[in-house]
């Protein structure tokens, strides 16, 4: 028996048909201008795989779920009988109606009812060992389960939402159900962790691009076990990290301060190493020995200062940002000092391709540092593996 | 006579359908052109040739084709209708007809890249090669083809070198030089090869050379049952032993068609087996029936090792069907990520897996034993009946030995040369010449029977040699 | 009677093979014999013995292997069934395994690889008696001379990743023996191969075996590898540049001779990889392109066939310069007849395969070339290039594929598609349909992983299929694509009309369950009693 956590965020992707960029802390706005709950379809679509499962391969299934529109009713048209997670929710009601929202949906500074809702029956499927969480959102929805579950068991995002910058997200809700149940047939798919990022929506509505990174999230790989027969043996995105890794320590150099910038590409180095990491800070070593462990700004020049030291990034998944999503704490005086010949940009060939393309962005905040680093730079893409790759 | 400056095709070629000029005039009025000269565009014009190849002309019909090359194979003279006894890494065993009718089926012959389920043959008889090979060899985990015993072994001592993490492989001082130089560049710059003494009685490994040289650098050593001079090396126990205890792999390379006869190397000690696989239904090919195979126990640190392809049984979504998949496709991201990957894999031997697979379930396991025993008989037969010549030795090693043999001319005062001029004009292949690559044996030869070997042939060549050494030096 | 309805271009009644054949192993009934062995004669026995008794005690197998027991038929069957369960390129129409070049190998050079002038010739017999073979191996040496514009070919080499290592070998060879000339202190670590994404990953993954660092250039907005990127790629670590052209992609890089040029100005060396040379037969060359070496396939472009994956051969060849690098022996051309050097050159890589290469191979591709001759070679790389560009001149018009790069302009002799768009609207992805091709006989190619173009297809119609060929082949792509948006189940729960179901990958990466033999599988699956 495998037990699917199943969460639908009833407002996500209400902004979008209106033109507003995103519903966070705008439900009441979307609403008024006509929105209609969209992402329940889609979250419906995802089902359909699961039909396929019960009947083809034999596996027995349980969904949890929140009631009514997160949930419940969905999983109930698509034929299943869910068991029901109390989640203090204000949706429980059969139907929603726009009014619900209007009497729920608070000021845009605090997390909404939905957040608190979805991170609450999140925890709870957590709690009740379910194999897996699927949920239907946008990056804002995906933050809120990171929120609830960090990296401690799989999940995959149908996308709903206006926002899908999050690799957390299937292509399509129908890939979602399909990867769930591929997962959860035991087809041997390894898990990765991918960023959860979010844009500013503040800022993105007065059309500015402002992604942060959040955390991870743990999803089922589906390039793991898509199979290229003709050639030898791939390398998976996890075997890729940790080479990465491997290569960057045997070119580390004595006396030399490394900054280690956030990424589950960065971390692998942390972890060959043995040295304690932060998830989403910057960390400092030296000589293979840890100084300080989710550095500040301040905290970084204290121990540069006056000693030769090199940067370790990761781009943004998707997007490529090497500097000012994430990791601040490099300030650009810091990136000028190092100079782009200590910069090592770590990436798999994966995320690479992820980007199509697209050179990679610096947007430290100081538009003469972000343009001093325009043009190339050597990619560490595995073991003694490099790929030389634009800037913008 | 005019040269022919210009660029031509070749049309109505019976290979080419759409070298018919009507059809090709359609398809480039549906991409909107009008000659086969825009096409290329991309090339610049500095790069392209300007005039056809300087290449002789073609044999348009098949017929005229057929006579040329037969006539250039008519010039050779082959190994059926002369008596040989070159071995050397090649040799010479009766290849029964199911062998080349399987292995000539259209589809095994043109099939490449595809899937388990429309390739579902393939990978089916690839699996039965891997377990028929594994039963020969005692071991649960065997590869799909690679190139052959050299590239074989070359791999087996760059897959012990990752697991022991060290650079150093003690190899045998009496090895086939080919084999070593393949292994050396394959393992250069990173691993070294470092040549272990024999005892000149028996030709097996020198233990205490092997104890001095045997240190905690060492990632592996390697040896061979039978040798390469055809000695069997009957302190497999012992080596693999003081291999163990210095925390290296004990490596050892057989040739299977002893394997009916002669325990296999896992059952002393050894924790990769390689060889080669052309006496298992591979013609000789003038060398290119050769592919060689690796096996180890079924623990994940060596699985995880192996840069070639797995072929495991598995279940389907249908009951009581077999599946066929690529066991630990994902190989890289365990082991020892450190030494460069994991090797490439590309194209190697598969047909001659197939072929294989198919000689040892002909042979079943009476059919291996008999092999086996009959090379055994034979050769001892052979080094008896050469060793009543006067000045021939017929074995140089004093211990027995499988399929091959030094025959030691030396009091002769003839080089094997002159020798195996002498039997070219008799139609005989006399064995391998060893003065270049063994000059320490001095004039000597290595010579092989096979079971396709009569009682006839070996005294043939017996009498001819005693006529030949017996004759006044020219 | 009504006449049958037969004119759909599709093959909607196709079944592959299904004999339901059991393991080998089932199949054994104690006593049967598949073949008897010639048994040493009693004379032999009454001098010798039993020869068994002689092998030193602790040397002697007594119990025999346990290999099935089974009479020749019941053999014969076995296999004879699993090769009818195999899409070989003799029974389909072959434009689904782009990149691998499957094309028609005729008959009439698999019978004659098949004669006993080549079967039963030892690699170590006397040069006067393998006159015939040796003219062969250096009359082909002498063709490829020809098409590639080079001075050597070696044809030990028995696939193309290994045609790539020995370049790789000789590469180190050249830098090591250059190195050994010059001062220690002035020695330079020439340890950078440079190589494209587009390039097969055996350009990375061979050099590597010799240590080297790779170092990947990725593409333009066009397509073509980044210049401006080779060129902070280029400098005094560059040992080699190893490239496809056209890549993957099917995108001819016309710059090329710029990028050879650059790394030959910064003392490295240039390798091009021609696996896949179809396109480019009699049109352009590997030396005029600037190249010190460059490898066919034999079994891709010469047309010798796949094997299932070997024996095959990489021919790899050198401009005079690099000769000396080369595995040995040559053979040679004299006034008695062809030879074999004496002795390898004392710079020599040594050998990467034992003998020679594999002679029927090079024999097959010897006859091709015969019965093509300059025209024919130069008819391939047209045809090849014209039944590409029909083909993706169609499959662009349809709204669910694209290629990209270069619009509008022409590829070689493939393209590298992307469905992304389909996948969008239908959830099918590129790995999908290729599960649902098979149900129509076909093969269909995604790309090596990871992919850099989104839910890629690779396709390339050699000069074999005909135009109705190409034609059937689009139309049953058409018809797929088709049952994406209207039936996306059927495509998502195929193959129904091949040889087995999906396959249940689970055990295979599961060390207690994966059985990679026979013996291991009836092991791992026996049932535990306690």
């Amino acid at each position: 028996m495998k037990t699917i956590g199943f969460i639908v965020n009833p407002i996500a992707g209400m902004g979008g048909r209106v033109g507003l960029k995103g519903t966070d802390g705008m439900v009441e706005e979307a609403v008024f201008l006509g929105a209609l709950p969209l992402s329940g379809q889609k979250a419906a679509r995802a089902l359909d795989a699961f039909k396929r499962l019960e009947k083809t391969a034999d596996v027995g299934l349980s969904f949890l779920t929140p009631p009514g529109g997160m949930g419940e009713l969905i999983v109930r048209s698509a034929g299943f009988h869910p068991y029901i997670v109390e989640a203090n929710s204000s949706f429980k009601a059969t139907t929603f109606k726009a009014t619900t929202f209007k009497a729920t949906t608070s000021k845009a500074t605090a997390p909404s009812t939905a957040a608190i809702d979805t991170i609450a029956s999140a925890k709870h499927m957590m709690n009740k060992g379910a194999d897996l969480i699927l949920f239907a959102g946008g990056d804002g929805t995906a933050r809120d389960i990171c929120n609830a579950v960090c990296d401690k068991i799989p999940v995959i995002g149908i996308p709903a939402g206006v926002k899908i910058h999050s690799p957390v997200f299937a292509q399509t809700p129908e890939k979602a159900g399909e990867l769930a149940s591929q997962y959860l047939e035991g087809k041997g798919l390894r898990c990765v962790e991918r960023e959860v990022l979010d844009i500013d929506e503040e800022a993105y509505r007065k059309g500015q691009v402002k992604t942060q990174l959040y955390g991870y999230l743990k999803i089922p790989d589906e390039q793991g076990r898509l199979q290229s027969r003709k050639a030898g043996t791939p390398l998976s995105e996890t075997a890729s990290q940790n080479l990465i890794a491997l290569s960057i320590i045997d070119e580390m150099q004595e006396d030399i301060i490394y900054l280690i910038g956030p990424g589950s590409t960065t971390r692998p180095i942390l972890e060959n190493l043995s040295l304690p990491f932060s998830l989403l800070g910057v960390d400092i070593i030296c000589n293979k020995k840890i100084l300080c462990k989710d550095a500040r700004e301040r905290d970084i020049i204290r121990f540069v200062q006056n000693k030769a030291f090199k940067i370790i990034i990761t781009p943004i998944g998707g997007q490529g940002f090497l500097f000012g999503r994430g990791n601040h704490q490099i300030s650009p005086q810091l990136i000028h000092k190092a100079g782009k010949e200590n910069i090592i940009v770590a990436a798999t060939l994966q995320k690479i391709g992820s980007l199509k393309g697209t050179p990679f962005l610096v947007d430290s905040g100081d538009l003469k540092t972000d343009r001093g680093l325009s043009g190339y730079i050597r990619v560490t893409t595995g073991y003694r593996q490099e790929m030389v790759y634009p800037i913008q | 006579m005019t040269i022919n400056k210009t660029i031509n095709g070749f049309k109505h070629h019976p290979y080419i359908p759409n070298s018919a000029p009507q059809i090709q005039q359609q398809m480039l009025e549906e991409i909107g052109l009008s000659s086969l000269e825009e096409l290329h565009e991309q090339i610049p014009d500095s790069l392209k040739l300007k005039e056809n190849l300087n290449l002789p002309k073609a044999l348009t019909s098949e017929f005229e084709l057929k006579k040329h090359v037969t006539g250039l194979l008519s010039k050779n003279r082959h190994c059926e209708e002369n008596l040989n006894f070159l071995g050397a890494g090649c040799w010479q065993h009766h290849v029964p007809a199911i062998c080349d009718e399987i292995n000539s089926r259209g589809e095994f012959l043109t099939a490449y890249g595809g899937e388990m389920y429309n390739d579902f043959g393939r990978f089916q008889s690839l699996f039965e090669y891997q377990s028929l090979v594994g039963e020969l060899v005692d071991m649960d985990v065997v590869n799909v083809p690679t190139m052959d015993w050299s590239q074989a072994a070359a791999t087996a001592i760059r897959m012990a070198s990752r697991i022991s993490g060290r650079k150093q492989v003690l190899v045998p001082e009496l090895m086939e030089e080919d084999k070593f130089l393949v292994i050396k560049n394959y393992c250069s710059p990173d691993i070294t090869l470092v040549r272990v003494g024999y005892e000149s009685e028996t030709g097996r490994f020198d233990l205490a050379d092997l104890k001095s040289k045997l240190s905690e650098k060492t990632a592996a050593v390697y040896f061979e049952n039978p040798s390469f001079l055809g000695f069997i090396e009957s302190q497999g126990q012992a080596i693999s032993d003081l291999a163990h205890a210095a925390g290296a792999q004990s490596v050892v390379g057989v040739d299977p068609s002893s394997l009916g006869v002669l325990i296999p190397p896992a059952r002393y000690g050894a924790d990769i087996v390689c060889g080669e696989l052309q006496p298992l239904g591979m013609h000789m090919n003038y060398g290119g029936g050769q592919a060689g195979f690796m096996a180890t126990r079924d623990q994940e640190k060596y699985v995880m090792e192996f840069p070639s392809r797995l072929f495991g049984i598995v279940p389907t979504n249908t009951a009581g069907e077999y599946g066929f998949d690529d066991v630990a496709y994902d190989r890289t991201s365990f082991g020892h990520h450190r030494e460069h990957g994991k090797e490439y894999v590309g194209t190697q031997s598969a047909l001659w897996g197939i072929t294989a697979g198919v000689y040892l379930a002909t042979m079943g396991p009476e059919g291996m034993k008999e092999l086996g025993q009959t090379i055994l008989q034979k050769s001892q037969y052979a080094i008896h009946l050469i060793d009543k010549i006067p000045g021939v030795k017929g074995s140089l090693f004093n211990t027995c030995g499988f399929k091959e043999f030094v025959v030691d001319f030396n009091k002769t005062g003839m080089t094997v040369d002159s020798i195996n001029k002498a039997l070219v004009e008799h139609n005989i292949f006399g064995g391998k010449d060893l003065s270049m690559d063994f000059p320490q044996f001095g004039q000597s030869a290595l010579y092989c029977i096979t079971e396709i070997h009569s009682k006839q042939d070996i005294d043939c060549l017996a009498e001819i040699l005693e006529t030949i050494v017996a004759t006044p030096k020219r | 009677m009504e006449r049958i309805n037969r004119d759909s271009k599709v093959r909607k009644n196709f079944h592959q093979a299904k004999w339901d054949e059991p393991i080998i192993f089932q199949l054994s009934t104690p006593g049967e014999r598949g073949i008897q062995v010639p048994l040493a004669e009693q004379e032999i026995q009454d001098i010798v013995g039993n020869g068994f008794d002689s092998l030193p005690l602790k040397m002697k197998r007594d119990i025999p292997p346990a290999l099935p027991e089974i009479s020749q038929h019941r053999v014969l069957r076995h296999y004879m069934r699993l090769s009818q369960q195999t899409l070989g390129a003799d029974v389909n129409i072959e434009i689904g395994q782009g990149t691998c070049t499957v094309k028609y190998s005729p008959k009439i050079n698999d019978q004659l690889a098949k004669l006993p002038g080549i079967t039963a010739l030892h690699p170590l017999q006397p040069e006067q008696s393998v006159q015939g073979m040796l003219e062969i191996f250096h009359r082909t040496d002498g063709f490829l001379r020809e098409i590639s514009g080079l001075d050597r070919f070696t044809f030990q080499p028995g696939g193309g990743s290994q045609g790539i290592f020995t370049m790789a070998s000789i590469v180190h060879k050249y830098f090591e023996s250059r190195n050994q000339k010059i001062q220690r202190n002035q020695k330079i670590q020439r340890n950078e191969i440079i190589t494209t994404i587009y390039s097969h990953p055996s350009d990375s993954a061979a050099p590597a075996v010799k240590g080297y660092k790779i170092i990947h250039i990725g593409p333009d907005k066009d397509g073509y590898p980044d210049f401006e990127a080779f060129k902070t790629a280029v400098n005094e670590r560059t040992a080699g540049f190893f490239v496809a052209n056209p890549e993957d992609t099917g995108v001819y890089n016309p710059r090329i001779r710029e990028f050879t040029q650059l790394v030959h100005d910064h003392g490295g060396l240039c390798g091009y990889d021609q696996a896949n040379a179809n396109g480019l037969l009699g049109v352009t060359r590997a030396k005029e392109a600037g190249f010190d070496m460059c490898f066919f396939n034999l079994h891709k472009t010469f047309s010798t066939p796949h094997g299932c994956g070997g024996p095959a051969c990489g021919a790899t060849g050198v401009t005079k310069a690099l000769e000396k690098y080369m595995p040995g022996p040559f053979i040679n051309k004299a006034d008695d007849g062809f030879g074999f050097d004496d002795q390898n050159s004392p710079e020599s890589i040594g050998k990467v395969r034992s003998f020679y290469g594999v002679a029927p191979v090079v024999l097959k591709a010897y006859a091709w070339i015969m019965s093509m001759g300059a025209q024919g070679l130069y008819e391939v790389a047209k045809i090849a290039v014209l039944n590409n560009n029909y083909m993706f001149k169609k499959l662009m018009e349809l709204e669910c594929v694209d290629a990209p790069y270069i619009k509008g302009r022409q590829r070689v002799e493939q393209v590298r598609y992307t469905i992304e768009k389909l996948t969008r609207d239908t959830g099918i992805t590129s790995g999908d349909i290729q599960l649902r091709m098979m149900d129509f006989g076909m093969h269909y190619w995604t790309s090596h992983h990871p992919y850099h173009i989104a839910e890629p297809m690779t396709l390339e119609p050699t000069e074999t299929p005909s135009k109705a060929d190409i034609d059937e082949y689009i139309a049953t792509l058409k018809h797929v694509f088709k049952e994406a948006y209207e039936n996306p189940d059927i495509i998502k729960t195929a193959p129904h009309q091949s040889v087995c179901h999906k396959v249940d990958s689970s055990p295979s990466d599961d060390p207690d369950q994966w059985a990679i033999t026979w013996r291991s599988y009836l092991k791992k699956t026996a049932v535990k009693v306690n």
